[in-house]
């Protein structure tokens, strides 16, 4: 497997998260709290893409990001794909798929709702609408919100 | 019968699934025939109000104690030592729950008898109400009120009145009653506090139809049931509450094409929403309606802490 058709530096072993909406990338960083990790993170923004025109791209040196945390990119850049590297060899390749239920990393837009305040996590779940929009479920309030209220 | 409610919590009536839902009516109709004091001897019942609800609280209380159980509790969230001293409600709750055999909660934020059901410790949480989201044993008495006085749930023309938007109590119902076939709604507000769209759409998904009315009186002679909400002051500005009075206010010579069957609903308290003269017409039924919340309310913390009954 040639590494440069990762179009990112090589990194011996981690995640690439790749195709990243530009302006998107920054974004995932502190959603998924990848910031949070003592773990080396490089970020490459506004990048030349072929299928975006432009797009960012984000390297977790060995990090392996779960199915879970994958399916959750979706949300934000359906068309992400995730590398797996290993001795700098590509060793899989995975395209999130919309999760049903989203935890921990949005915040209910509900100001009266129970999720802002004692330590909880927020947890919403996807519904689909009859014109084939979705919306996201507080699994709490139970309030039911467009994607973009949540998301932006 | 098969109990599935058995150590099931009551959050929200969208868990409860039709056949559910039918059980506590059954239930509810067998105590209201023949009360059964000593069901629940020995239980001991956590009645939480970190708000003040009074009627709701007498209610549950009530039916606590005609099923012979024992009740702690306070009826306050701001005079407990639980709110001064900024404990948070999933600690207060771990701590109640290792007292007693269920817990009733009212709470002021949506989602908070969720979360108290996430740290019961599997002791059972009865949702008294959170916030504007639901009241889950609300919307049982009212079933039970429609079941007793039209002898069905399916195929009836309902019509909800007053704020549609923040009512938490006719979206309950119409999703509750979205479950069943053929009913119709017909929904009369001012604009600023019609249904939501998330119920309308739920309702289009099911197949049953809704329509938005301008006044009770154009379509009384159609409907079954007329379920009546407070229309607050604070929700409109004056000119549109200036309107919403006249078009929203029920006086009995609106009634005079009802049909015979129907029957005039209302959560309580009404301010002036309903007439008094309503009061002595054979279609007033919200004070028997209220008085169905002990039975419902009986029923489903029954079902909840025995599992044989039947
Ligand atoms: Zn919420």
């Amino acid at each position: 497997m040639q590494i440069n058709k990762l179009q990112v530096e090589a990194i011996k072993c981690g995640s690439v998260i790749d195709h990243i909406p530009s302006q998107i990338g920054f974004k995932l960083l502190s959603l998924f709290r990848f910031t949070e990790t003592e773990k080396r993170i490089t970020i490459g923004l506004n990048l030349p893409s072929q299928k975006l025109g432009k797009k960012d791209i984000i390297k977790i040196e060995n990090t392996f990001l779960s199915a879970d945390q994958i399916n959750q990119l979706a949300i934000y850049s359906p068309c992400a794909t995730v590398n797996y590297i290993d001795q700098y060899n590509l060793v899989g390749k995975i395209f999130p798929t919309l999760p049903k239920k989203i935890d921990r990393i949005l915040i209910c837009p509900n100001s009266n709702c129970i999720s802002h305040n004692n330590c909880i996590t927020s947890s919403f779940l996807f519904i689909k609408k009859l014109d084939n929009n979705m919306n996201l479920k507080c699994q709490y309030c139970e309030k039911e919100f467009s994607k973009n209220i949540v998301l932006s | 019968m098969r109990n599935s409610l058995y150590k099931k919590n009551i959050i929200s009536i969208n868990d409860l699934q039709r056949n559910e839902l039918e059980l506590v009516l059954k239930k509810s109709a067998i105590l209201k025939k023949q009360p059964a004091p000593n069901l629940l001897k020995n239980k001991i019942i956590a009645s939480c109000f970190f708000e003040a609800s009074t009627r709701t609280r007498l209610s549950f209380e009530t039916a606590v104690y005609r099923l012979g159980a024992s009740i702690i509790g306070f009826s306050d969230g701001n005079n407990i030592s639980l709110g001064k001293k900024g404990e948070t409600l999933a600690d207060t709750i771990s701590v109640i729950s290792s007292y007693v055999d269920a817990i009733i909660i009212r709470h002021p934020q949506e989602g908070s008898a969720r979360l108290a059901a996430e740290f019961s410790n599997n002791i059972p949480v009865f949702n008294a109400g959170d916030g504007s989201n639901q009241h889950p044993t609300q919307t049982l008495l009212d079933l039970f009120t429609i079941q007793e006085t039209q002898n069905r749930l399916n195929d009836l023309n309902i019509a909800m009145v007053g704020d549609l938007k923040y009512g938490r109590t006719v979206h309950s119902l119409t999703q509750a009653l979205a479950k069943y076939k053929k009913n119709k709604f017909f929904f009369i507000s001012p604009d600023a506090l019609k249904m939501p769209n998330y119920i309308n759409d739920t309702l289009l998904e099911n197949g049953i139809s809704w329509i938005r009315c301008q006044n009770i009186e154009e379509i009384i002679s159609e409907i079954d049931i007329l379920y009546m909400t407070r229309v607050q002051k604070e929700r409109l500005d004056s000119t549109e509450y200036a309107n919403a009075k006249s078009k929203f206010i029920l006086h009995s010579k609106m009634l005079k094409n009802a049909r015979s069957n129907l029957k005039i609903l209302h959560p309580l308290p009404r301010i002036d929403e309903i007439d008094h003269d309503v009061d002595y017409t054979p279609y007033a039924w919200y004070f028997k309606q209220a008085a169905n919340g002990i039975y419902a309310r009986q029923a489903i913390l029954s079902l909840v802490l025995i599992e044989n009954h039947f």
